[in-house]
């Protein structure tokens, strides 16, 4: 894992260089146009995790294995960041190229819906105490938050608004944002097998103090 | 660029940070999963 951890920041590095040094800038953003290749990533990153925590609840919900939920749990919390991270690139990107930090256009309120349902995904797992009634009232919020997931993928095409729903780039740029996307994608990797370890060791913790059923 | 700098720091920050907290989280349990197997301390 310390590899895998190590690969993910070497990723970051070479997508930090190529969206500073390698991409040109844009001919109507100038250099604003560089927050597209973390603000882009960071969305897909995001996508990624809330697919995951779907896909784990379903199987949790059939198969009945905590494994599945710690899946879902440790997908969710990344997620929840990388979300995050999307509106924050987004707001400061907004407010260079809008002069605006926030329009309650419909990409922008989907993506900050999705991000306080899972965000309530979180705080619903910590309030429940029973772990099977946690785990299925969890994997249902899931699945549910999942849902919105293509619905902030196709907002901008449904009802418009500011956000731009693709976008024409050069060569270099899409070198720049391949990278980005993949370093992502890698560093999501790690922080996921990072989040299912803390959460494995917690569960060990307390079946040597409480006893019971590790999974 | 200020609004460029001042993003890349926040979303910087919130990476780096979270993996600290994970490490450290790893950390934490690991050392509390050796103290409980040495002492082979129960509680029903």
């Amino acid at each position: 894992m310390r590899g895998l951890g190590w690969l993910a920041y070497l990723t970051v590095g070479t997508a930090l260089l190529l969206a500073f040094l390698y991409a040109p800038p844009e001919a109507v953003m100038g250099e604003m146009v560089r927050f597209l290749y973390f603000h882009v990533g960071s969305a897909w990153v995001a996508f990624l995790a809330f697919g995951i925590t779907a896909l784990a609840s379903i199987l949790f919900l059939w198969q009945r294995r905590f494994l599945y939920d710690q899946w879902a749990a440790a997908s969710a919390e990344i997620g929840v960041l990388f979300t995050a991270i999307t509106l924050i690139t987004g707001m400061f990107w907004a407010r260079a190229v809008w002069n605006v930090w926030w329009r309650w256009e419909p990409r922008l309120t989907t993506t900050l819906i999705l991000w306080f349902i899972f965000v309530a995904y979180l705080l619903i797992r910590s309030a429940i105490e029973d772990r099977q009634r946690r785990g299925v009232v969890a994997a249902v919020v899931g699945l549910v938050g999942f849902a919105n997931v293509p619905l902030v993928y196709l907002a901008s095409r449904l009802w418009g608004g500011f956000h731009p729903a693709g976008a024409h780039l050069e060569g270099r740029m899409v070198v720049a944002l391949l990278v980005s996307v993949l370093a992502f994608t890698v560093l999501y990797g790690y922080l996921f097998l990072l989040a299912l370890r803390v959460r494995r060791l917690e569960e060990r913790t307390h079946h040597l103090y409480w006893g019971g059923d590790s999974f | 660029m200020t609004y460029l700098v001042a993003g890349y720091l926040v979303i910087w920050t919130l990476i780096f940070g979270y993996t600290l907290i994970l490490g450290r989280r790893v950390g934490e349990a690991e050392r509390r999963i050796a103290r409980l197997e040495k002492e082979g301390k129960r509680h029903g």
